[in-house]
């Protein structure tokens, strides 16, 4: 048992916490907006896939990461238009572009590389298998500081909060929230794209499998705080490490291997918990899911 | 009038930009159209085929449309269809020695109570602690598939199958197929009598929700809350009746699936159903009726991605989820068509 948890089950936490880093610090800046983005997931899908395929196209993976964060922005602003503009209902759009995204690549891949879902494999000198982690690390900070210590952070907040009274002041509610579903689509897209680029080296139907939720239940766990979201994201990327590792070693006194389908419940069961208010109140910001109609 | 024709220019505009993407990558939008739709309008087998693809969607569709009047957002059809479908397949299993007449409507009820309790959960963590459904459906989405999928694994799969499934259910709990009673449909179509338990299922979520007082009371709750509760209605019951409900009919599904026509639970079987629904309650404007041309439509789109896989250069079956997807997108943001639309008519009046 001692020997399951060493160094190397603490990279692998490092690694499997990366993507989902990125992308709650995504839904952060787009939910402490008012926005809510259960589009996280296809977002995530989004920078993935073009982030595989515009470094298999050009040789470099980091035209492959700006052409992803590309891409997530580019979804995020079909998000955008559809909630804060069109006033949409939020969880739809946001169901609505996940379900495009389950069928976008698949298509391009279709028509792009002849295959049914997947870009082709990427040479190892190709990939970046260290620069987005350290992207997720850095941004944590980053993002702490440009929500407390920034006017950009606190007009986001504010408009989160009370739309109403931030337009009163004078802020323009529709182009901050804007701002902050764009930069969320950025960092979402920036998750996926190390799962394709980073990770491993190609690009597969349906890749993310549910990390883009993970990810939105680790901002929920973390209160919508940078760095309580950061302890969140760890900690799922720990079960999710930790489930790869007891795969078949460890055996329950029965002689059964452990199932891992109770380790890979944990995240979920544990975000219903907090957010039943059972271990300290996770309360979303005020505005959160509703448009906002500027008064005439 | 007016509410009526949108989702048909929803769903115009979702194939015009279908259209677009299969016209960027080379190939026909007219011919893969043609592939994608006519396909499902031969009898027997596209016919056959589309009703039997429906079925789901009918179920889970009137699942979220229910759920939706009450205000509520039900993301969870997905998980409540899969704990309903491992719970029918199991009581088929360990009861299957009791009587065809007693075990069939058993395991039928089973599946409905199974997603009613799967919804209800999410129902009650709002009532009793404000706790968003969205958020809670979605994880409990994950704990059903989950959860079905260690019970399958572990305890009811045949030793030594290599595919995750269960052990067949007694031939006491399997549904007709339509086959046996339609003349000219063949018995291997997978259509069942589950088709009319849709229809049925139908009628009653529309007598309910505008023929009884809970309907009413239910209804009252979606559309103004602080109203509601003003007027002596209880907002927390009626949102667990409306979640338990709504997770009874997309556990229905459980009812097609094991008992119609697998006859034993299969992990991952759903095609993302429970999603499907929420286009399919959106576009049927969460009306019954709706809902049930809505369900054939996006049944017709699913039995044709197979042709148009086959027979195109290089269009995909993903071709039915972009359409899929950029018809919830046109019909959430209505406003996208009512704005302009509305421009134009006001230009006519004044002119």
């Amino acid at each position: 048992m001692a020997d399951l948890f060493t160094i190397a089950l603490i990279f692998s936490t490092v690694r499997l916490s990366t993507p989902l880093i990125l992308a709650a610090l995504g839904g952060l800046f787009s939910e402490r907006s008012g926005v809510i983005n259960i589009a996280l997931e296809g977002m995530m899908l989004a920078g993935a896939f073009t982030a595989a395929a515009i470094t298999y196209a050009t040789g470099s993976p980091w035209i492959g990461l700006i052409a992803a964060a590309g891409a997530g922005v580019l979804l995020a602003l079909v998000h955008a238009v559809a909630c804060i503009r069109y006033r949409a209902d939020q969880v739809v759009v946001g169901t609505a572009i996940n379900i495009l995204m389950i069928g976008v690549p698949g298509f391009l891949s279709g028509a792009f590389f002849l295959s049914s879902g997947s870009t082709p494999q990427l040479p190892i000198e190709h990939l970046v298998p260290r620069a987005p982690i350290v992207m997720a690390f850095a941004f944590v900070p980053l993002t702490w500081y440009i929500l407390y210590r920034t006017p950009f952070g606190l007009r986001l907040r504010a408009v989160g909060e009370n739309p109403e009274a931030a337009d009163a002041a004078g802020l323009n509610v529709a182009k901050i929230r804007y701002s902050g579903v764009l930069l969320s689509g950025a960092l979402a897209a920036l998750g996926g794209a190390y799962l394709s680029i980073g990770q491993s080296s190609l690009f597969t139907r349906n890749m993310t499998s549910g990390r883009g939720f993970i990810a939105l239940a680790a901002l929920i766990f973390g209160k919508w705080r940078p760095v309580q979201t950061l302890l969140a994201c760890l900690f799922f990327g720990f079960t999710e490490a930790i489930t790869i590792q007891i795969q078949g070693v460890v055996k329950l006194p029965s002689g059964d291997n452990l199932p891992v389908q109770f380790i890979q419940m944990v995240p979920y069961v544990l975000t219903m918990i907090v957010l039943a208010g059972f271990i300290g109140h996770s309360r979303p910001p005020r505005a959160l899911g509703r448009p906002y109609e500027k008064e005439q | 009038m007016m509410a009526l024709v949108f989702p048909f220019i929803a769903v115009i505009a979702a194939f015009a930009v279908g259209g677009l993407f299969v016209f960027a990558i080379g190939d026909n939008p007219f011919e893969t159209y043609r592939l994608l739709i006519g396909s499902a309008l031969w009898w027997p087998d596209g016919i056959g085929y589309t009703l039997f693809l429906a079925t789901p969607l009918i179920f889970t569709g009137l699942a979220v449309s229910v759920a939706f009047r009450a205000g509520l957002l039900n993301i969870g059809a997905e998980g409540q269809l899969y704990v309903a479908a491992f719970a029918t397949a199991w009581v088929g299993i360990v009861l299957g020695s009791l009587p065809a007449v007693v075990l069939l409507p058993l395991c039928c009820a089973t599946a409905i109570a199974a997603g009613a309790v799967w919804g209800a959960i999410p129902g009650l963590l709002k009532a009793r602690f404000g706790s968003h459904e969205v958020i809670n459906t979605i994880m409990m989405n994950f704990i059903a598939i989950a959860l079905a999928s260690y019970f399958t694994q572990y305890h009811y799969r045949t030793p030594g199958d290599p595919i995750m499934q269960s052990a067949p259910i007694s031939a006491h709990a399997q549904l007709a197929r339509l086959g046996q009673f339609v003349p000219g449909l063949p018995e291997r179509i997978p259509l069942n009598v589950s088709f009319l338990l849709a229809l049925a299922a139908s009628g009653l979520v529309y007598v309910f929700l505008w023929r009884t007082k809970w309907g009413y009371e239910l209804r009252a709750t979606g559309s103004n809350p602080s109203a509601a509760e003003y007027g002596g209605i209880s907002v927390p019951r009626q949102i667990v009746l409306a979640m338990a409900i709504s997770g009874g009919l997309a556990g229905m599904v459980g009812i097609n699936e094991v008992l119609g026509y697998r006859h034993r639970y299969y992990d991952g079987f759903s095609d993302g159903y429970g999603f499907t629904g929420i286009a399919v309650a959106l576009l049927g404007r969460n009306h019954p009726v709706g809902v049930i041309f809505a369900a054939l439509l996006f049944a017709v789109l699913s039995r044709g991605g197979v042709p148009v896989d086959a027979f195109t250069q290089h269009v995909t079956k993903d071709i039915v989820q972009i359409l899929q997807g950029t018809i919830i997108l046109f019909v959430a943001a209505e406003a996208f068509f009512r704005e302009p639309i509305g421009r134009w008519l006001t230009s006519l009046r004044s002119r």
